[in-house]
């Protein structure tokens, strides 16, 4: 007498994936319970990088948090800073200079292309492909960080940008790199692409997984590249117009299904149209200084900037979404609150909804879709 | 296009019954009790349609030796993503000894986490979220460290 | 046993090599240590890139990061350990088979680093585990992390095989999680406030070893 499957009684299994797990992306926990393989239910734990940096932004001044911005999103150094530099421009009314403010976002875009690049290697190494795309997409971002090493003397915490403009202007020959590491992009993005975007491996472990509605997106508060694959145009760059993005022509790439390959595919298609930006914003950036004269004068004597009494929330569109800035000042060179608002953080907010009813691999690869980093999570 | 912060005040007055609201910078500082009728109208009514909650914090003001009383502030953070405006920004100040308000994740549910945060570090309840519990720091934690008045532990030790 | 030099290289032109047992295994220890897996923070991405292929740890020996601790001998602590993950690392450490060995990569996992005001900062893992070797760097570079790796290759090389496998370490007692902060602030035997430190600490009696403790009840 074989026993069919609705006649077998079997038990709910909670299982711990992390904080120390190949893929969790830093120290994640999270605590699932399984009926089989199915995940029933999901509860995301995290704090295991809460490094307070709040509260260590409330003791010192204001330009002294930039390195601690670095931290945040540590995958994306550059772009954090320049969130920061928003929201305290906004609340000391501070200028930025013209050739610091291309300078800028020549910076962010180069980011954005990194951080893109490396997580489509990560998600490929959570789906098993173990090492290839994750090396190849390595091997351009060191590309990348040598330009930062040469520009602000060191490769990941590169602490470069600064309200006015950034901290010193890039050594000579530095453009002339930059616009070729620029235009021998897209040749790699094709080889990179010819080996991903029509695999049919990746294609059965992606179409169909993990699918966010546009509703829940907008409802959930989900910003970045994950709102747009599922179909949202909403990108801060064309929305809120900061810096001098609306002076470049460029596009903003958005999904109809909302799963996992459209997710990826979103990104690649960012890289593309952040290629075309650095191709614009390198023919023509002007010289001049590299900072602002209120901008310099803050940077020299930190102590001495006490912007009014008021607040300031400063946002950007980071490589992971909106990062914004939350600033109180009541006078004194420290700020009086100093709140991050995370887009890893709101992200995950829905990553029990995206994960209810797939397997135990499926939520490996849904978490790599989501994109987050630890040291923005938990602050 | 956002109407201006004493347009939308004299609105917010008409519609939401028995309410007043002040200005505050660019801030609007409703009382606790409102906070969900407010919320509910500023994502339901067209021309706004603030469908985005981007940021809930909140900022804690301890009683100062000038006798002035403490409150601890949650600030809201509403943006448009279908009308692509914003901010509209909220404040609403709770009392330091009893800060409980309403939650608004049944309106966003972006603001679960957030409000989570704002529990584990400011001590601030929310009536009605589905599972408020600390978020950041662990379970068996005591004390709200973001408060002004928290004195930590081992801040400056040497090794 | 020193054998003189003019016969080793006399041998050696006739492809005869003499050497010593420990000196024969401490070299394929040396060069074979299998990492675990264990990025916490930053320092982790720099990790990343020295095993990839630029800096390539795989030509030191450490050709797989080893997700089990079981399978690992290294165990590189990158990036910040706060409080909250610090007994899953004591834990880690315990799972680990002897001999094992711990590097402290980046100013966080050495002393806190630039977070060290944090009430959720442990001020260097040493608190807890015996380090090896310190890297200091925010983050180290890759060069920084092999240079650190060939350290301990040195040390590996500099002891002798039998003694280092004959020593037992036993189970690192595992911190709790107390009110404000973990109990006990630190391991006596591991660890002491440096002599001018002006903070009273109270090193409280230590949980005893061995039995791990059962796992918590799932909570929500």
């Amino acid at each position: 007498m074989i026993s069919t499957p609705q006649t077998v009684e079997t038990q709910l299994l909670e299982v711990n994936l992390g904080p120390q797990h190949p893929s969790t992306h830093g120290v994640f926990r999270m605590q699932v319970t399984l009926d089989g393989e199915t995940i029933v239910k999901l509860k995301p734990v995290m704090g295991y990088l809460h490094r307070n940096h709040e509260q260590i932004g409330e003791g010192i001044t204001y330009v002294a948090s930039f390195p601690f911005t670095d931290r945040l999103d540590y995958f994306c150094a550059m772009s954090n800073n320049l969130g920061l530099a928003l929201a305290i421009e906004q609340l000391g009314g501070i200028q930025v200079s013209e050739r610091g403010e291309y300078l800028r976002v020549i910076m962010a875009e180069l980011t954005r292309v990194l951080n893109h690049t490396a997580v489509t290697g990560f998600l490929l190494n959570d789906m098993g492909a173990f090492g290839t795309p994750l090396l190849y997409a390595f091997r351009e971002r060191e590309k990348i960080l040598d330009l930062f090493e040469a520009a602000s003397g060191s490769r990941m915490m590169c602490n470069y940008i600064r309200p006015g403009g950034v901290r010193e202007d890039v050594p000579e020959g530095w453009l002339a790199r930059a616009r070729q590491l620029v235009d021998g992009y897209p040749q790699f993005l094709d080889e990179f692409e010819t080996l991903l975007t029509k695999n049919e491996i990746l294609r059965q472990r992606t179409q169909g997984v993990g699918v966010l509605s546009k509703a829940l997106a907008i409802n959930a508060s989900v910003t970045g590249p994950l709102l747009r694959a599922s179909g949202v145009d909403y990108d801060l760059r064309k929305v809120d117009g900061y810096s001098f993005y609306p002076r470049f022509k460029f596009r903003v790439p958005l999904g109809t299904v909302g799963d996992v390959y459209d997710r990826y595919y979103v990104r690649i298609l960012e890289i593309r149209e952040s290629l075309a930006i650095l191709q614009q914003a390198l023919k023509d950036i002007p010289g001049g200084p590299a900072i602002s004269p209120k901008g310099l004068a803050l940077v020299k004597a930190p102590r001495t900037f006490r912007p009014p009494k008021g607040e300031a929330y400063g946002r950007i569109e980071a490589p992971k979404g909106e990062l914004g800035f939350y600033l109180v000042s009541d006078g004194t060179p420290q700020p009086y609150r100093y709140h991050i608002r995370a887009p890893s953080f709101v992200n995950l907010t829905i990553l029990e909804d995206l994960c209810l009813g797939h397997k135990v691999a499926d939520v490996i690869v849904i978490l790599g879709s989501i994109d987050i980093v630890m040291g923005e999570v938990d602050r | 296009m956002l109407p201006p912060l004493e347009t939308l005040k004299s609105e917010l007055e008409a519609r939401v019954p028995g309410l007043t609201l002040t200005v505050e910078g660019t801030t609007l500082v409703i009382p606790r009790e409102k906070l969900l009728d407010v919320c509910r109208w500023l994502k339901d009514a067209e021309p706004l349609a603030c469908d985005y909650l981007a940021d809930l914090t909140a900022v804690d003001y301890p009683p100062d030796p000038a006798g002035g009383a403490g409150r601890l502030d949650v600030v809201y953070h509403l943006y448009s993503m279908s009308k692509k405006h914003g901010p509209v920004t909220l404040k609403v100040p709770l009392p330091r000894a009893n800060p409980v308000v309403a939650s608004v994740t049944p309106i966003w549910r972006g603001a679960e986490f957030q409000e989570r945060e704002a529990y584990d570090l400011f001590g601030v309840r929310f009536e009605g979220h589905p599972d408020l519990r600390r978020i950041l720091l662990w379970d068996e934690f005591e004390g709200h460290p973001m408060r002004k008045d928290y004195v930590v532990e081992d801040q400056n030790v040497l090794g | 046993m020193s054998i003189d030099q003019g016969l080793e290289s006399e041998l050696q032109k006739q492809g005869i090599y003499v050497t010593t047992w420990d000196r024969l295994v401490n070299w394929g220890r040396s060069n074979s240590i299998w990492p675990l897996q264990f990025g916490l923070a930053c320092c982790a991405i720099e990790m990343i890139a020295t095993a990839a292929s630029r800096y390539d740890i795989a030509r030191f020996g450490s050709e797989i990061f080893r997700a089990s601790p079981r399978q690992a001998d290294l165990m590189i602590v990158a990036g910040t350990v706060t409080k909250k993950m610090a007994p899953q690392v004591v834990r880690l450490y315990n799972q680990m088979a002897e001999p094992k060995y711990v590097i402290s990569m980046g100013a966080c996992a050495t002393s806190g680093g630039p977070f060290h005001k944090g009430y959720n900062v442990l001020k260097g893992i040493d608190h807890y585990i015996p380090v090896d070797v310190y890297i200091p760097g925010c983050p180290p570079t890759p060069q920084a992390l092999l240079e650190g790796l060939m350290k301990l290759q040195e040390r590996i090389k500099a002891r002798g095989f039998g003694a280092a496998m004959a020593e037992k370490q036993g189970e690192y007692p595992v911190p709790a999680y107390g009110p404000s902060g973990l109990v006990p602030r630190f391991n006596p035997a591991v660890w002491q406030p440096p002599s001018n430190e002006t903070l009273n600490w109270t090193a409280t009696v230590l949980p005893q070893p061995s039995t791990p403790a059962p796992p918590a009840p799932s909570s929500a």
